[in-house]
């Protein structure tokens, strides 16, 4: 049991039209998603454009309605009352943050890093002007940045210290989860190698959790510990980040695999053949891992720490002599 | 120099930006070739000049706030002399470009079909029903299903992919020698990247063209290139043929940014390397001395040259500056 639990959690947007203006169809951004975050761990949400990965964390942040479904945050129901002011929520609100793709646009550029930074505190904590330079200097320091940042505005800094800020301010408020959508997907290989350290430091010394939401595979099995595959707002594929990545079930989860580039130029033509290979798979197969409707299953327990979305009545057959590693990219 | 001459020559680019009264370089003396049939990467991080190098090749540059010097030599012709109306029968013709955002390279109020037809109507003397069969056949040619249907789309009735497919036909359209292609993945998930560069490599295998890849994804270079130059603050720092550079990488820089790649941990303490400092802005970048000097400031001053040049090292293999001999990682033994 995690201290925050979403179940069965549903996303859906109405798509308006015809003369009446009336809702015709809806779009399923999600579409019955089940989470359990525990401390300390970090989650790893991964998807291709579509399908519904930042939904859900913008859902559990409050930035998006759920249509059904509950998030239960220690035992208690808080399924759409994030951003509530009563007392009550105080605590989720506080307990759980988030970090954007696009930094320089989650910060107000009148606005200094100090007045950024102390924002959250403001409103969870009373601190006075004093503690709160001391809190931000200190935060500062653990991004690797300098106390004489505090006066700076966020165009003064280069992106990979903007996202380091993000971060910091994310931790501000002393929280247990951050939600960290597709956080260096805009930055250089080195400056993201960086951002990376420092929040794998933070993890360790705050015992923070994160959901880590990106497309990016090699970034999340450097970060994750569990791993869920996402597509079409359901999840295909969920488990512990070996299961996933040495011993994939899902077709679909083969075939994102079987797409990260690999580092090796020796072996590309033999990775490229395997490549195809998993995609005519795919193409093949697609109706024995979709319904009819192009609907995900549900999700059965394959093995201890290893969900697969599966038709539910007969085993599929090709799966027993199907045990090829795909390659897990670098 | 060798008696035949390479498709395109590059020699000695510099491409600089005003900045008031003074051009900073961009570019600053990039010398390269680019063989039929090859795949030439051109790797490095934002703002190291990559997508100016290929710009300053196709003349793309705003000639009121830009200096370029040098020599870009395709077929006995500098193309840097040639006037605007000139350099716009190499374009599309013998030089093809594919940019990063195919909905920004293709104009919205146009089909597909006018959209492709329109470089052969510029460029080639076709009749409109053998450029309405051209226009199909290089649909077929990227993979696009029910071309007859799609010519007939605009673009924003398609996917990313297949916008990034019918940008390719169009700088495929006349079968140019030169291709030109700046992060023709970047915007594409993983999928649809491997589709597309498989695309890249099927079409350089069938025309036989000569590729220009610029791209910041080490990834996309392992799978695709022949030949790769790494790029760092407007210069070449490392230049070979692919297996090479991954097996046997030189340069600090290269190093430092393969370690960076991120891999799955050891244990709880390891970290991926990070490189030292920021990467200096065009206006305060030391124009003497190696550039990647103050990112390595562990290495004593003494094994950088004082004008670091390209040393071919083994065959084909040229790194630049002499610091890459006595190289280590901050903390590791030489």
């Amino acid at each position: 049991m995690g201290f925050l639990e979403v179940r069965d959690l549903k996303v859906h947007y109405p798509i308006r039209g015809g003369v009446l203006n009336r809702v015709q169809d809806h779009v399923k951004a999600v579409d019955g998603v089940n989470l359990s975050i525990e401390s300390g761990k970090t989650y790893g949400l991964v998807g291709e454009s579509g399908s519904g990965k930042t939904t859900i964390g913008k859902t559990i942040i409050g930035l998006e309605k759920a249509t059904s479904g509950k998030i239960l945050y220690e035992g208690e129901d808080v399924t759409n009352k994030a951003r509530s002011r009563n007392k009550k929520f105080e605590n989720y609100n506080k307990d759980i943050q988030m970090i954007f793709q696009d930094a320089t646009s989650s910060m107000n550029p009148k606005k200094r890093i100090i007045d950024v930074m102390s924002e959250p505190m403001r409103n969870y904590f009373n601190y006075t002007p004093q503690e709160t330079k001391k809190r931000v200097a200190d935060l500062l320091e653990i991004v690797g940045m300098n106390a004489e940042a505090m006066y700076k505005y966020p165009h003064e800094f280069s992106g990979g210290q903007r996202q380091r800020i993000g971060v910091a301010r994310a931790v501000a408020s002393d929280p247990k989860l951050i939600i960290a959508d597709e956080p260096t997907s805009a930055l250089d290989l080195s400056v993201q190698a960086q951002v990376l350290n420092f929040m794998r430091r933070i993890q360790k010394e705050y015992d923070l959790s994160y959901l880590f939401i990106s497309h990016d595979l090699g970034v999340v099995q450097h970060m994750s510990d569990d791993i869920a595959i996402m597509h079409r707002g359901r999840f295909v594929e969920q488990g512990s980040k070996e299961e996933i990545y040495k011993n994939p079930q899902h077709i679909y989860t083969k075939r994102l695999l079987s797409a990260i580039p690999d580092m090796d130029p020796t072996t590309r033509a033999a990775h490229k053949v395997e490549r195809q290979r998993v995609e005519a798979e795919y193409d093949a197969q697609e109706t024995d891992y979709y319904d009819p409707k192009g609907r995900v299953y549900d999700l059965q327990r394959y093995d201890e720490e290893h969900y697969v979305a599966l038709k539910p009545e007969e085993p599929n057959a090709s799966l027993q002599n199907e045990n090829v590693n795909t390659g897990g990219g670098n | 120099m060798a008696v035949e001459r390479s498709l395109l020559e590059v020699n000695n680019l510099e491409t600089g930006f005003r900045f008031g009264d003074v051009y900073h370089n961009a570019v600053d003396d990039v010398s390269l070739t680019l063989e039929n049939n090859e795949i030439l990467a051109i790797v490095g991080e934002s703002g190291c000049g990559k997508s100016t190098l290929a710009t300053s090749i196709m003349g793309l540059h705003d000639p009121k706030n830009t200096e370029i010097k040098g020599e870009v030599i395709y077929k006995d012709l500098n193309l840097l002399d040639l006037n605007e109306k000139l350099y716009n029968r190499i374009r599309g013709n013998d030089i093809g470009m594919i940019f990063q955002d195919p909905l920004g390279s293709l104009n919205p109020l146009m089909t597909i079909y006018n959209q492709i037809s329109e470089s052969l109507e510029y460029h080639s003397d076709l009749n409109e029903e053998q450029r309405r069969a051209r226009v199909l056949e290089l649909l077929n040619q990227v993979g696009i299903p029910r071309p007859e249907q799609i010519m007939k789309n605009y673009p924003h009735e398609l996917s990313g992919g297949m916008r990034q497919r019918v940008v390719i036909a169009i700088a495929l359209a006349n079968k140019p020698p030169v291709i030109i292609a700046d992060e023709p993945t970047t915007a594409l998930d993983v999928t649809i990247q491997a589709q597309i560069l498989d695309l890249m490599v099927d079409i350089q295998d069938e025309t036989g063209s000569g590729i220009i890849l610029i791209t910041h994804d080490l990834g996309v270079v392992a799978e695709t290139a022949d030949r790769v130059a790494v790029m760092y603050a407007g210069q070449i720092v490392e230049e070979a043929p692919v297996e090479e550079l991954f097996a046997n990488p030189k340069h600090p820089y290269t190093r430092s940014l393969l370690n960076s790649i991120p891999h799955e941990l050891e244990d709880d303490d390891d970290e991926l390397h990070v490189i030292h400092g920021t990467v200096p802005s065009l206006q305060k970048l030391p124009r003497k001395g190696c550039r990647f000097a103050p990112r390595i400031p562990w290495i004593p001053e003494d094994s950088h040259e004082e004008n670091p040049v390209l040393h071919e090292i083994s065959p084909n293999h040229k790194v630049r500056c002499t610091c890459w001999k006595h190289f280590h990682f901050e903390g590791e033994d030489e």
